[in-house]
């Protein structure tokens, strides 16, 4: 770790007044990154440039869309068939935000799987929850601007979530969510200002994320800290050249659903304009909502105490604090486990719950797509079920049970000599 | 490997994810056709289209709009400016206010789009007993399997099975969802001729306007497609060389 050199003198200046330069060379190219990161890691900085992708192809789109009940479908139309090149920035923005999920997911199951939430990067696991929060909300908002059917009807459906908090709150909170007494212009209007917006608080809490990861650097396969500098290579050439070849596999397959399957993962029902009078027959979200509207609708029966007729909870609160439940229990997730080790390789017990929360997962995906009917409303309590027994009661106890593998003395020991202690 | 790993992975994912929707629209299943427009190289039938578009305008159009199309659009199907001037100047476009207040019709530009069969919704309803025929811009865009759906729905008109109570007014459609439609069997052998000659089948028909309202709903599909395949190709030359610069960056490691 060199620290930053350098012979021109008007740099020189500029870094003792404004250590810019300095500081990009602590952080990408000298910053000391584990030698032993498997392709698993670049998701990471992946989601970052998807991140600036959408922020740029949104700003585009921005510029040519108008937020009005009236000419909002029309606007996105407009985009699609006059604006030069509008229908490629219109796609690669709407394929984004599939693409930023599934990058995003696949970042969390990485930290999952190999323990990167323990401590000490609890706090850089929290600002991940809250990233994902604000994706969520910007996701959910920027899906209604085009002002198709499933726009109109997913708004509706979600904003009314809130109409379950009791005491009367609910129904003034949804009443002033919408700015009027449906969703209508005044919803469409503040939806737009707030997509335009979170984005760039997103951005502000991927700084606090880049912050706290560089505070310890990253994880690793293997979970255990660098004993030395052995175990450690400079980020630049190393992890940079490795992110660019991720990143080209991942234009690969981006590109080719912007080109040859734009609207694969998006709803036909949002090529017809919103019609406030018309619903259609099943109301689904974007798929990367399907587990969690799953969750929402498995709580079918109210809570109460049982014999007296007495109801705590309504089955429309308890869905929608399953839900919620659902994003808030991660935050919790370095204190439930209870394990030392961090690396799912030596926990041969929670590496099989792990997969088995994956399955679950899917499983709520599939149906949250299906309508609200047996069997699937049975399977969707188990697998609701399951998901928080996984946090609650399989992580605290299986580090008290699991027996877990030998940990090797160090990251270089079994990278420089592949021993049978990994199985990688 | 384990980068194929991801990616199918991740493929898979996405086609768990995907399947389930297609399914929960109880539709019945739509036996897919040969679209010339389909594939990484896909592309328009000129011929087609423009046979296509005159079924639009001689059957269609009695009931349908297709506003967002502009007859400046039409150059895509191979017409040329003064193809597409004639062709606005067939229909009657209101315009105004002039100096007097007045609102007033003259005939169409090539800048128009296709003026709407009907003023406004209820008179639209009033007209085909109820119900609404939808605007087809978006039509093949609008349906699961847009395309085979619309053919697969020109050419659905039978019998109703025994024990099927209709509506009054309604048709039976095997493949529109519910199986009853207000529409009437709008194609009917050697209902228009051809300018090219082709004879009139109502396969023909269909399959012709299948083609034009695509164009329709995705006029950029072509120019998609080409570009498409420069990107990936680009794209896979570039990760090549990537692969090849990670491997030496990195040999002096392992």
């Amino acid at each position: 770790m060199s620290g930053f050199k350098t012979n021109n003198r008007t740099i020189k200046w500029l870094d003792s007044r404004l250590p810019v330069f300095s500081t990009m060379n602590h952080h990408l190219i000298d910053y000391p990154a584990p030698r032993n990161l498997n392709y698993l890691w670049n998701f990471g900085s992946l989601a970052g440039i998807v991140l600036v992708v959408m922020i740029i192809t949104g700003i585009l789109l921005a510029m040519q869309y108008t937020p009005h009940v009236d000419m909002a479908f029309d606007s996105v139309e407009r985009i699609m068939r006059d604006v030069n090149y509008g229908w490629l920035i219109r796609y690669m923005h709407m394929n984004g935000a599939s693409f930023f999920f599934i990058v995003v997911y696949a970042h969390m199951l990485r930290g999952l799987y190999y323990g990167s939430y323990k401590a000490p990067r609890e706090v850089l696991w929290g600002l991940g929850v809250i990233i994902l929060l604000l994706m969520m909300a910007t996701a959910f908002m920027g899906y209604v601007l085009p002002w198709g059917q499933m726009s109109f009807w997913g708004a509706t459906v979600i904003t009314n979530l809130f109409s379950a908090i009791p005491w009367g709150i609910g129904d003034a909170l949804v009443t002033w969510l919408w700015g009027g007494f449906s969703v209508d212009n005044p919803t469409l209007n503040r939806f737009f200002a707030l997509h335009y917006l979170l984005p760039f608080i997103i951005v502000a809490v991927v700084f606090l994320h880049l912050w706290a990861l560089h505070a310890f650097g990253s994880n690793n396969p293997l979970g255990i800290d660098a004993k030395g500098p052995q175990d450690k290579i400079p980020f630049h050439p190393y992890y940079t050249v490795k992110d660019l070849l991720g990143l080209g596999v991942f234009l690969i397959i981006f590109a080719g659903f912007i080109f040859y399957a734009p609207n694969y993962m998006g709803h036909p029902d949002n090529y017809i304009e919103a019609n406030p009078l018309v619903t259609p027959a099943h109301i689904v979200p974007e798929w990367y909502f399907l587990p969690f509207y799953a969750m929402l609708r498995a709580i079918t029966f109210d809570i109460g105490i049982p014999f007296t007729g007495i109801t705590l909870i309504d089955a429309k609160l308890g869905g929608v604090l399953v839900m919620f439940g659902s994003i808030i229990i991660l935050f919790f997730l370095p204190w439930l486990d209870t394990s030392p080790v961090r690396s799912s390789r030596f926990r041969p017990l929670y590496k099989l719950f792990f997969w088995v929360l994956v399955v679950a997962l899917l499983v709520l995906g599939y149906v949250g797509a299906m309508p609200p009917e047996q069997p699937w409303v049975t399977i969707g309590q188990i697998a609701t079920a399951y998901y928080f027994a996984h946090f609650l009661i399989v992580m605290p106890l299986l580090g008290k049970l699991e027996r877990p593998k030998p940990l090797p003395a160090s990251i270089a020991d079994p990278v420089l000599k592949p021993g049978p202690a990994t199985n990688q | 490997m384990k980068k194929l790993a991801i990616i199918a992975a991740a493929a898979a994912f996405l086609g768990l994810a995907q399947a389930p929707v297609v399914q929960a629209a109880e539709e019945v299943e739509i036996p897919s056709h040969d679209w010339s427009f389909s594939g990484m190289f896909g592309t328009f039938d000129r011929a087609k289209q423009q046979r296509g578009l005159q079924v639009y305008r001689e059957v269609c159009a009695a009931c349908h709009g297709l506003r967002l199309v502009a007859f400046r659009n039409l150059a895509d199907l191979g017409y040329n400016e003064d193809e597409i001037r004639s062709l606005a100047a067939d229909y009657q476009v209101e315009d105004g206010p002039d100096e007097n207040g007045d609102m007033f019709m003259r005939d169409g530009v090539a800048s128009d789009r296709f003026p709407a069969p009907f003023p406004n919704e209820n008179a639209a309803r009033m007209a085909n007993n109820g119900a609404l025929p939808p605007d087809l811009s978006l039509i093949t865009k609008a349906r699961q399997q847009g395309p085979d759906y619309l053919y697969h729905l020109l050419l659905g008109y039978q019998d109703p099975p025994a024990g099927v109570e209709m509506m009054d007014g309604m048709y039976y459609n095997a493949y529109f969802p519910g199986h009853q439609i207000a529409m009437a069997p709008p194609l009917m052998e050697g209902a228009i001729s051809y300018a090219d000659g082709t004879p009139a089948t109502t396969q023909q028909m269909a399959e012709d306007v299948t083609y034009f309202l695509t164009w329709a709903a995705e006029p950029n599909l072509e120019a998609r497609k080409q570009m498409g395949m420069k990107v990936i190709l680009f794209l896979l030359i570039f990760t090549g060389l990537l692969y090849a610069v990670k491997r030496k960056v990195w040999a002096d490691l392992h």
